[in-house]
């Protein structure tokens, strides 16, 4: 056997190490206190901001990763290669992929910072770290999958440890009633899964997903595997008919795990539906069912999210249906299946993990120095907190797509694709949507702004992880638009079906 | 002779099994035993799709052994919250979890 095709997976393999010093580095690295209980008490705290040692140290590592991860990436040297006879397969969007990815970890480390130092979470704290990291080693393996045992691990790798992290606030029963509801969920989304990948090697003979693709031809078996395989990633991305169990797990799980869950997660199952769908089911009579399939689950996701969204009073719950909308848009960039539609897929990806991000980084600070996360509690949240109420403006208008900021463009590009790919009406029904959503993200910002309270949110200091976090997702708000440097950087690498 | 036919059909009505009842049991352990129904109803069809009709490979055998070792884990995390909530509720009915709707 050939030790050198381990080299190919360079990001798998240094992603473990992280994993692995953040894990004997909580072993080793955590003081005790007078009952020699572990990890209890810390030393070496910044007085000013509450950071130590043990959340900046995981954010170093991942950023080291990450950079790692970018430098070889220039010119020839990152060609597409395959690994252990086309089971791991790279190139080089599967990098900028994962980079997204690993961006979007090192703000939700950022912004977990203040949570994981109260004392009921501070004993697990190294458990946080490297689980979301176990995750992210999953998407990882998803992402570059070139045979379907390696996809159906790498699925089951990013949402098993996520349930724990969903119930992560073991004293919360809340936590644990999410946690419920997205494991059972899961598996059943799993089993349909699995099923329709049984059903398409029955088909073919062979579970590679190249050779599917040139063995595949319609008929009653392989279009129910479509069809099962479509709703097992359904459940995934949350979208339409499969979205039930998106806002009471939103609602449940820690502010911080469902900030993860609604951008991370969701975003890399919504690139690997898209690759997966470009090998398996490319050919030209497939692309045509698929097309019609999700120009419904687009048009349904969108509407019913807005429709739904509209009448929350929390607003975890509030985020998870506008996150199920947000969805909807940016499945957008899979239809047609063409290299366009995959550079604005990835972008989008991007500008709502900076927006999105940057919404729950606010609603986690609030919740962290005063327990509220009710609409109404927001009311005049100007007044006490005035950076912070408009850091968050800055954020739902990217949501909203409202021109400056880089919502705006994400959203242009992605209408651009689908709109050349030949889904006049469905590029019109998103739009008449994005009206929709101004109105209900300006609700909050109503709040802020113009409503006043007897009792507001009162003035305080934020932690400097959150602050940190606040900066990374408001310079991606304001530049990733203007910038247009990112965006042809993506469209270099992206290939479509032709 | 055994037909493939009719191993088949023993796994579709399985995998439908668990499907009703999924949707129907109201006790958390009796729906986690209706998935565990649908993905061994996954497993018995590529164990039988490779030994029926395409012998030569080992693809549907491995994916089979993968598959039932991610469900053990599925199961055993899914107990495990399961625990937690019987903690606070003294009930793992699935109507009690209701806390949080709409």
């Amino acid at each position: 056997m050939d030790y050198s095709q381990f080299l190919y997976m360079s990001e798998e393999l240094s992603l473990l190490a992280v994993i692995v010093i953040i894990f004997l580095a909580d072993l080793f690295l955590c003081g005790k206190d007078e009952k020699g209980i572990a990890c209890t008490t810390e030393g070496g705290e910044c007085p000013a901001c509450g950071c130590n040692f043990r959340t900046v140290f995981p954010v170093v590592l991942m950023l080291i990763h990450t950079v790692l991860n970018l430098l070889p990436c220039c010119g020839e040297c990152c060609m597409g290669t395959a690994a252990f006879g086309g089971m791991y397969v790279h190139t080089p969007m599967m990098t900028i992929v994962k980079s997204v990815l690993n961006i979007g970890v090192i703000v939700v480390f950022l912004m977990a910072s203040q949570w994981l130092n109260r004392p009921e979470n501070r004993i697990k704290m190294g458990e946080f770290h490297s689980v979301v990291l176990f995750t992210l080693l999953g998407m990882y393996f998803m992402i570059s999958s070139g045979h379907f045992i390696m996809f159906f691990i790498g699925l089951e790798l990013a949402s098993i440890p996520m349930t724990a992290l969903v119930a992560y606030d073991k004293k919360q029963y809340e936590s644990a009633e999410a946690g419920a509801k997205f494991i059972l969920l899961a598996l059943f989304s799993s089993a349909l899964l699995l099923y329709g990948i049984s059903l398409i090697y029955g088909v073919t003979g062979t579970l590679y997903l190249d050779e599917i693709g040139a063995r595949l031809d319609v008929n009653l078996l392989s279009v129910l595997g479509l069809v099962l395989f479509i709703s097992g990633m359904g459940f995934k991305i949350s979208l339409v008919p499969f979205h039930l169990w998106t806002a009471d797990t939103y609602q449940g799980a820690p502010t911080v795990v469902t900030g993860y869950l609604s951008v991370i997660s969701k975003g890399s199952a919504a690139f690997v539906l898209m690759t997966v769908l470009m090998k398996v089911f490319g050919s030209a009579a497939f692309e045509g069912l698929w097309s019609v399939g999700f120009f419904w689950i687009i048009i349904v996701s969108i509407t019913i999210a807005n429709l739904f969204a509209i009448r929350q009073k929390n607003l975890k719950r509030f985020m998870a249906f506008s996150a199920i909308s947000q969805a909807g848009y940016l499945i957008l960039g899979i239809m047609g299946g063409t290299a366009q539609g995959m550079t604005s897929l990835v972008f989008y990806l991007f500008v709502y993990m900076a927006a999105n991000l940057g919404a729950f980084a606010v609603l986690n600070v609030v919740e962290q120095n005063s327990g509220k996360i009710g609409m109404d509690d927001y009311d005049g949240l100007y007044q006490t907190n005035p950076k912070l109420a408009f850091l968050m403006t800055l954020c739902l208008f990217s949501l909203a797509g409202i021109p400056p900021f880089a919502g705006f463009f994400s959203k242009f590009f992605v209408f651009m694709a689908a709109f050349n790919a030949g889904y006049h009406l469905l590029v019109f029904i998103a739009l008449v949507n994005t009206v929709i959503s101004l109105y209900y993200y300006l609700l909050i910002v109503k709040a802020m702004y113009i409503k006043q309270s007897e009792t507001p949110i009162p003035t305080f200091k934020s932690d400097c992880g959150t602050r940190a976090a606040l900066t990374i997702c408001i310079i991606g708000v304001v530049l990733l638009g203007i910038a247009s440097v990112v965006y042809n950087y993506i469209d270099c690498f992206s290939y479509g079906l032709i | 002779m055994i037909q493939i036919e009719y191993i088949l059909i023993i796994s579709a009505v399985m995998m439908f099994a668990g499907i009703f009842g999924f949707l129907t049991r109201r006790s958390t352990l009796a729906v986690l035993l209706s998935i565990e129904l649908m993905l061994n109803s996954a497993d018995l069809n590529f164990a039988v799709f490779n030994r029926m009709l395409y012998p030569d490979g080992h693809e549907g055998y491995f994916f089979t052994l993968f598959a039932i070792a991610i469900a053990a884990a599925e199961s055993a995390i899914a107990i495990a919250i399961m625990i937690n909530i019987y903690r606070v509720l003294k009930n793992i009915s699935v109507d009690k979890l209701e806390k949080m709707k709409w």
